[in-house]
């Protein structure tokens, strides 16, 4: 059996994988972003959080994924479901990325419109979301970016603590010594990375601040 | 003090000091008083506190003793937010944002304040054409299609756009050619006749000093070095003073051989 036969025949475990992988990353990045972003902000505002902010980020992304998965699995409320525990496991993941671009890209805001902000009598509320989000748009989707490839990556891997999506096709394939199957799996997750990085790739460059 | 003068009198230096731990100061016992509709040019080196000054009258610094007030109040008793909204600033072009239309870079203080729409929308035509630019063609435009002439003016109208009664200009037109900047400053002299609102300019070039002023205040590390009226000025045996006149008057000289 080659290889489009076998896809054809599989249609509809695959498209199940593929809705199951989409939710993994899509609720992944949705609560990455909501607690990224205003992490970012704070690193970008407080440069005395920025340390335990960043360290605690970058810690959690150094845990080798599989182990992070492990170690949630007693955690009480995480423990229950899979997907519930899969979903924190890719948020912790996605959050450095996220939260150094966003404090990079207000970090990156030229002083000079800052102060004229300011001087015009702009509150830190409106100085935040009138100018200084605005203009950091476009750094803080590219961070956005990073973290989505990321996570669609590693929530092949989600399938170990059986909380589904395309990693069940590698590790069953890996189990059987099944190329086919393994493909299965790697490459509908490889289209979909493709995919949201051309995809926030052009929202990211439709955004950037003219100069 | 005799109310009398104290209503005459829109911003008062007093005894104003600005320091950063661990370093000279910046800005060191500057008394003065500027008033209502003149137009106080702060002449001096770069460094020499001159912008500190000008940041003192609108809080985005606070003087670290002595103190400056606005309008008989000291600015640490203001809000420092109606303060700012009270005070119109210009900076060198770059103060603009960018990623706002001139409509809206203009329109950026009476939204603040919730103006209702058509009277935003009228003032920004009304403010277009005072600093003689084309409503039609330049509302639209982002600051990066404009020349660098232009951009200033468009500083300008966003300064006057909520009609503030004191005007702060940092190096306004220090960043143009000489030739667009001898049109703005000829411009800008009609203006301030026009709206007689009360100035504090900082510049660092003699002729637009004694051009744009009523008084000169000339400041020489953080210390004002005394006040003059561009008459004065030229006739003073102060020797910073003297130096600037003599540069002036040999550009003059060199103008008049030529």
């Amino acid at each position: 059996m080659n290889l489009v036969t076998f896809f054809l025949h599989h249609q509809g475990e695959i498209w199940q994988a593929v809705l199951e992988h989409v939710w993994l990353a899509g609720a992944t990045m949705l609560l990455a972003v909501a607690i990224g972003v205003p992490l970012g902000i704070l690193v970008a505002r407080s440069p005395w959080l920025s340390k335990p902010i960043l360290g605690s980020a970058n810690i959690a992304e150094t845990i080798p994924s599989l182990a992070l998965f492990g170690f949630l699995l007693p955690v009480p409320w995480l423990g229950g479901r899979a997907d519930r525990l899969a979903i924190t496991a890719l948020t912790l993941y996605a959050l450095l990325p996220i939260i150094r671009n966003t404090s990079a890209g207000i970090a990156g805001v030229d002083p000079a419109v800052r102060e004229s902000a300011r001087a015009m009598g702009m509150t830190e509320r409106q100085i935040l979301f009138q100018v200084e989000l605005p203009l950091s748009l476009s750094t803080l989707l590219a961070g956005v970016r990073i973290a989505t490839v990321l996570t669609i990556g590693v929530a092949t891997i989600a399938a170990a603590v059986g909380a589904g999506g395309l990693g069940e096709f590698i590790f069953r394939g890996l189990a059987m010594v099944n190329d086919q199957l393994i493909l299965a799996g790697a490459i509908p997750a490889a289209i979909l990375a493709i995919a949201a990085d051309l995809g926030i790739g052009l929202l990211e460059r439709r955004l950037r601040p003219i100069r | 003090m005799s109310d009398q003068t104290n209503r005459e009198v829109a911003i008062e230096f007093l005894h104003a000091t600005f320091a950063v731990p661990g370093r000279p100061a910046l800005l060191k016992d500057v008394t003065l008083p500027v008033k209502q509709g003149e137009t106080l040019v702060l002449l001096g080196r770069s460094g020499a506190g001159k912008t500190t000054a000008l940041k003192l009258i609108n809080r985005l610094l606070e003087s670290t003793s002595g103190e400056v007030r606005v309008e008989g109040r000291s600015t640490a008793e203001w809000d420092a937010i109606a303060l700012r909204r009270h005070i119109g600033y210009v900076v060198q072009e770059i103060g603009l944002f960018p990623h706002f239309t001139v409509e809206r870079n203009i329109a950026l203080v009476p939204r603040l304040e919730r103006w209702a729409e058509d009277r935003t929308r009228a003032r920004v035509r009304e403010l277009l054409l005072l600093v003689g630019l084309d409503p039609e063609k330049f509302m639209k435009r982002y600051p990066h299609q404009l020349s660098g002439g232009q951009r200033q003016r468009i500083g300008v109208a966003r300064a006057l756009a909520a009609d503030p009664p004191i005007l702060l200009m940092d190096e306004p037109f220090g960043a143009l050619d000489p030739l667009t900047r001898g049109e703005l400053q000829q411009e800008f002299q009609m203006l301030q006749k026009r709206l007689g609102k009360t100035i504090v300019i900082v510049t660092h070039d003699v002729g637009e000093a004694l051009l744009l002023g009523t008084r000169i205040g000339l400041i020489e590390s953080g210390e004002l070095a005394g006040v003059y009226t561009p008459k004065e000025f030229l006739r003073s045996q102060q020797p910073v003073a003297a130096a600037y006149a003599a540069q002036f008057r040999a550009y003059k000289q060199l103008e008049g051989g030529a």
